[in-house]
């Protein structure tokens, strides 16, 4: 068995786990409803995060989207109260500007060669600085087209709603799979987490692939502000501080290593269910302290991050040694 | 799903054990950011433990993503109601959609939603602008006709709490030409910045011997005054009359040591009025009217003020 695979195996093993417990001490979670609310409330974080796996994949870090999601929120909710214009045509703008904003990251960050910590750290004060220039209130957003994406949904048996913005998100998934696993660009992005020397040598054009990264990840932060806008049917600039962590910890306890170079789309996935899964339980208990969610995941993601570097030394050791390791 | 029903057994007999308890309600409040909020949380723990009811509590953190998620969780565990303190005043249609298809009463505490009203049960809440007034009314009669010139302690610049507090006190002394407001700036609320403007107040005022009441908006900025009152070498209370406005225990702890002389309750207990709508409408479907405004008490000196401070002390202020 490929080493490589344990963190997914990993992820997935946690996650079924968590259901189990879930179900035994609340029957009631194995509904539609449950399922459904858990891809509803979790959609714009779930897509997001599929940007992030891809940026983290490469090994770098997009600090700067839990703002966007932020500034596409209010960005739609003031175009459409202020220029008329129809919402698809705000949305198609909104998706390019934040496209952009991801491009010009990653363009900085290659030719300046500067860490994308950084960058991406100036790009979230950018993006939540634009959305207060916006407005500072908490603005409606009332418009017949939002009023049938927030409807659009259908009704599963047993009442539980699998949502447009839902099944979006799963789309999302499957493409971000498609992208890094089955594209030339994905093997350029997981050659790039490898290392960058090392990707040259292999032929990859290191510039085009980090902008595309970034450019990426800034379309996933602007497709996952839509969604959360239709979720809210507002804009606020306060919104989803913090984003960005929650989902670096989602690509995390997916099973993709930090530093880049391995993991799996789906796994973060699984990831994003699994801190979904944690909220709801510690909401149908009802006496627990909310901030438990916090505790769990922090515990998950020393455990995966201890996981992932024991994994490496396995994998080191046995290259160094092969007689003791399994035929490859 | 083959672990599921392998369980099924297992579920039915909980789900028997969670069907004979009581009414249970969910409440999804904002967080803990301030030491009333905490109280609310505290006494609404109390009330519903009180009427037996099981309270299933979520702290949202202050954020909104994670009030809806709370409020689709408790739809999908099938709660007899939920309470709702919002974060903010948008974006809550969907949600309590969902809610009344399921036909779960919402009843919102303490904050508004921009939001259709048919969409909840009831709001309960307090009136701003009626605290500011019985908190002038009271300064109206305790001069009595005398001359007054009142100094006014604001709270956050454009707050509605400021806005609201600030109109109502003007509304009570409308008409008594004895009292005058002399002096009005922003002590944002906090004691420190209490504190300090009252200490420009008293060097404006000929050291405070000109001021003949403090209005302040909130009871910590009043506490930081009647510091800066003590430190200029008078005597709050009796000097300077001081009125303002929530009821925490540290301005009773003031009052039973002579240094304050009134102020209006803005009741952390918004759940006790919640759960009485929501009994009558679980009774017979009896609809509340859409708005509960909590009771803005006036408590004095003679209200045994060092009683208060012990029963408030432990609700988490």
């Amino acid at each position: 068995m490929n080493p490589r695979l344990y963190p997914l195996y990993a992820t997935i093993g946690i996650f079924l786990f968590a259901c189990l417990v879930c179900y035994i001490q609340f029957p009631f979670m194995a509904s539609t409803r449950v399922l459904g609310n858990l891809l509803t409330d979790n959609a714009y974080l779930g897509i997001v995060a599929v940007g992030m796996t891809i940026v983290i994949l490469s090994g770098g870090i997009d600090l700067s989207v839990g703002s966007v999601i932020a500034f596409s929120g209010v960005f739609i909710a003031v175009m459409l109260r202020d220029s008329g214009l129809p919402a698809p045509v705000i949305m198609a703008l909104l998706l390019v500007v934040t496209t952009l904003f991801g491009a010009a990251m990653g363009g900085l960050i290659h030719a300046l060669a500067m860490p994308p910590f950084i960058v991406t750290l100036a790009g979230m004060f950018l993006a939540r600085g634009a959305a207060y220039m916006l407005t500072i209130d908490s603005v409606p957003i009332v418009d017949p087209f939002y009023d049938r994406l927030q409807d659009a949904y259908y009704l599963m048996p047993g009442k539980g709603r699998l949502t447009l913005i839902g099944v979006l998100m799963l789309a999302s998934v499957a493409v971000g799979m498609i992208v890094a696993h089955r594209t030339r660009f994905g093997a350029s992005v997981f050659a790039l987490g490898g290392g960058v020397q090392t990707a040259r040598l292999m032929g990859v054009r290191v510039g085009r692939t980090t902008v595309g990264i970034y450019a990426f990840s800034g379309f996933m932060a602007g497709l996952s502000g839509i969604v959360f806008s239709v979720y809210t049917g507002s804009g606020y600039p306060l919104a989803t501080v913090g984003t960005e962590l929650t989902a670096i910890a989602a690509v995390v306890i997916g099973g993709t290593l930090l530093t880049g170079g391995s993991g799996f789309v789906f796994g973060t996935l699984i990831g994003v269910m699994t801190m979904g899964l944690i909220q709801t339980y510690i909401v149908f208990d009802g006496s627990l302290s909310s901030w438990w969610t916090k505790i769990v995941i922090g515990g998950l993601l020393l455990l995966f991050i201890v996981l992932q570097k024991g994994l490496l030394r396995l994998t080191t050791t046995r290259l160094a040694s092969p007689q003791a390791g399994a035929p490859v | 799903m083959k672990l599921k029903t392998l369980l099924a057994t297992t579920a039915a007999v909980s789900l028997m054990g969670l069907a004979a308890t009581a009414q249970t309600v969910g409440f999804s409040q904002i967080g803990s950011e301030s030491g009333w909020r905490a109280a609310e949380t505290t006494l609404t723990k109390q009330q519903a433990e009180e009427r037996g009811i099981d309270l299933k509590f979520s702290d949202a953190q202050q954020k909104q993503e994670n009030q809806i998620a709370a409020i689709r969780s408790f739809i999908a565990q099938g709660v007899d109601a939920i309470l709702l303190a919002p974060v903010v005043a948008t974006g809550w249609d969907s949600v309590l959609e969902e809610a009344k298809e399921a036909e779960i009463p919402v009843v919102l505490l303490d904050r508004r939603v921009d939001s259709a009203d048919d969409l909840y049960l009831t709001a309960v809440g307090s009136d701003l602008v009626h605290e500011g007034q019985v908190a002038g009314e009271w300064l109206v009669n305790e001069v009595a006709g005398e001359d007054c010139r009142v100094v006014e302690l604001q709270g956050t610049t454009g707050s509605s709490p400021a806005i609201d507090r600030k109109t109502g006190f003007e509304n009570a002394i409308a008409g008594h030409d004895n009292i005058e407001i002399v002096r009005s700036q922003t002590g944002d609320f906090t004691r420190s910045m209490g504190k300090e403007v009252m200490e420009s107040f008293l060097q404006a005022e000929n050291g405070g011997a000109d001021i003949c009441a403090l209005y302040a908006h909130n009871d910590d900025m009043a506490v930081g005054a009647i510091q800066a009152i003590k430190e200029a070498g008078l005597n709050p209370g009796e000097d300077i009359l001081i009125v303002s406005i929530d009821a925490v225990p540290d301005i009773f702890k003031a009052m039973a040591e002579g240094d304050a002389n009134a102020t209006v309750e803005l009741t952390p207990n918004m759940a006790g009025p919640a759960f009485d709508a929501l009994a009558a409408y679980w009774k017979d479907g009896t609809m509340p009217e859409k708005f509960i405004q909590t009771e803005s008490r006036l408590y004095t000196p003679a209200d045994d003020p060092q009683a208060e401070y012990e029963n408030r002390k432990d609700l988490g202020y």
